[in-house]
């Protein structure tokens, strides 16, 4: 069989239990492709011994007839879950050098399933960004390519992204704060799942904004991403935000009955200057869902233009808090210090050269808003308004409101440094959509669902019930049955 | 819109124990005003009688016995740091 880093999850399985590929073949091609795609820059730690001798005991227990749906199946890792004795450094110099000697919960899950990690991907630095160019690693560039210009993959997730689309890998984990793994799906035409807050635990994978994090599945396909999920999830004593709840057999919910199902469409996502593109594939996607059998329902969710500014308040706020830790003294990077200098200068130095700019950025707005004086005007202001985007949800949900449909991003993948000469904030856009979803610790999935003019993917976001990703992933299931996508990128690189 | 001046760039960069040169801090200064302009937007809203949100699932935090779960690991503890001496993480002179 040729072609095996093209397989699917759920079609890797099946063969490798039928006894017609071994994890190792299936090893040797992702690692192939990967050593024919530097240009993507989207592995930056290779494991290839490591995965090699893991496929080798996957194979083992495939034989012995003891395999999990996950086992022999190669995966990307992003840089920012810590990963024992393989280099871990969240897309930033201050943890150059720097080796866990701990795995997180996550990929320790995914490993004890079986899972074959074939190396470290890139990102933005500490997952700071929406277009992969503020990792220390370098740019990520696309698969997709429509003209000269190298495109983001989008971000932060961007490897993982990058990775999947050009099939490096079967899979790959993300992450997502506020958008960075459902964003860089959807310009990569790739599904990605954010599930529940507390479905996954986050020991182990380097805090962003700690009440806003986590982990989520990065697949070519939604059963792949119910498969890859079910792996990830569950509950860990060492988070204590993880939830103590039965993770449910997601692949078998897909039944691809929504039948009766209520979907949302929220007014408040018809953006002023969103492209016409855009808004056609959003009406495309509610009515295939109708023909599904679904009922579509206009609701208000009227607190969602200001979900943007109360991120950019809280996660900033909490980054700035976690990020207190890399100070030069226990991990990573440390400045050479001068004649007299003292401990003060070493963590002004220390930070100074290990952090890049997005980072300092969001670090000293965060110092700003939790400082004496500011802390009600902004931190606790942007609080209150978190509440009452959640309830906006919980509202929606209470009237029956089963599903929401919206777009997954305002455009189509960008060209990379087209947005160096804009201002911040022109960046932080990319998240508009999607960010809400961290706010009310809401489970989200990008589906790609078409093609713009140009001819790069574009996708669609469905919001489910805190909990219920099994439900949520049918739905995702029939729209991705319904677009029939199934694009990939010409290879180039 | 609000302004932050260079002094409180500079207070801000202390606070945050990132050594930023003068000849940057106009820059950041115009950076972090742009960034507080687009948060001002929340003022819009009406918060009276709303409590901030502390928890993101309505779930009690689980508790455990205050009691020692790991330990002899200082090897391990080690093994990252720039600096490490006899046992110690080791830094610059702290007390004169």
């Amino acid at each position: 069989m040729s072609d095996l880093n093209k397989l699917t999850i759920a079609q890797a399985r099946d063969h490798l239990r039928a006894g017609d590929v071994t994890a190792v073949q299936l090893t040797e091609a992702c690692l192939d492709a990967i050593a024919g795609a530097e240009k993507l820059n989207a592995f930056v730690h290779h494991t290839p011994e490591l995965a090699i001798e893991r496929a080798k005991a996957a194979d083992a227990r495939i034989a012995a007839g003891d395999a999990p749906a996950m086992c022999g199946i190669p995966v990307g890792i992003k840089d920012l879950f810590c990963t024992e004795g393989v280099p871990s450094q969240a897309a930033s110099r201050i943890l150059q050098g720097f080796r866990p000697e701990y795995e997180s919960t996550v990929s320790a899950q995914l490993r004890d399933a079986g899972a074959v990690m074939l190396g470290k991907l890139n990102m933005d630095e500490f997952a700071m960004g929406s277009s992969n160019e503020t990792s220390v690693y370098g740019n990520v560039i696309n698969p997709w390519k429509v003209d000269a210009r190298d495109l983001t993959p989008g971000g932060s997730s961007g490897g993982s992204a990058a990775a999947v689309a050009a099939d490096l890998c079967l899979a790959a984990t993300g992450t997502d704060t506020g958008g960075s793994i459902r964003q860089p799906a959807a310009f990569t035409g790739t599904v990605g799942i954010k599930p529940t807050y507390g479905r996954c635990s986050r020991w182990g994978i380097v805090a962003f904004a700690s009440s806003l994090d986590q982990a989520g599945p990065m697949t070519k396909t939604v059963r792949d991403a119910a498969i890859m999920l079910q792996a990830m999830c569950g509950h860990d004593a060492k988070d204590s935000t993880s939830a103590d709840l039965p993770v449910p057999d997601f692949e078998a919910m897909l039944t691809g009955d929504i039948r009766g199902q209520k979907i949302g469409i929220p007014r408040e996502y018809r953006m002023d200057g969103m492209p016409a593109e855009i808004e056609a594939l959003w009406k495309q996607g509610a009515d295939m869902l109708r023909d599904a059998g679904a009922d579509i329902v206009d609701i208000s969710l009227p607190h969602t233009k200001y979900a943007l500014p109360a991120y950019y308040v809280i996660a900033p706020a909490e980054a700035s808090s976690n990020l207190a830790r890399y100070d030069g003294v226990r991990y990573g990077h440390r400045a050479t210090l001068g004649q007299g200098d003292g401990i003060t200068e070493m963590y002004e130095k220390t930070r100074a050269e290990g952090f890049g700019p997005e980072v300092q950025r969001r670090v000293m707005i965060g110092t700003y808003v939790l400082s004496a004086g500011f802390y009600d005007a902004y931190y606790n202001r942007a609080r209150k308004v978190r509440s009452l985007i959640k309830r906006d949800f919980e509202q929606a949900f209470a009237a029956g409101i089963d599903a929401i449909l919206t777009p997954a991003t305002p455009s189509a993948a960008f060209g990379l440094g087209e947005m160096a000469e804009a201002d911040p904030v022109q960046m932080y856009l990319n998240d508009v959509f999607t960010v809400t979803v961290n706010l009310a610790g809401l489970p989200g999935v990008a589906v790609p669902a078409g093609l713009d003019a140009q001819g790069l993917p574009l996708g669609l976001q469905l919001i489910g019930r805190p909990w219920e990703e099994g439900a949520l992933l049918n739905t995702a299931h029939v729209l991705e049955g319904a677009t029939g996508f199934v694009s990939k990128p010409a290879k180039w690189w | 819109m609000s302004e932050i001046d260079l002094e409180t760039a500079r207070k801000v960069a202390h606070l945050a124990r990132i050594a930023v040169p003068e000849g940057n801090l106009p820059a950041l200064a115009q950076e972090l005003s742009q960034i507080l302009t687009f948060m001002e937007e929340l003022n819009a809203v009406d918060v009276e009688g709303i409590e901030p949100m502390t928890s993101v699932t309505p779930m009690r935090l689980k508790r455990r016995q205050d009691g020692v779960t790991d330990g002899d690991i200082q090897a391990k503890i080690l093994s990252n740091a720039p600096d490490a001496r006899e046992g110690f993480f080791a830094v610059p002179k702290v007390v004169e």
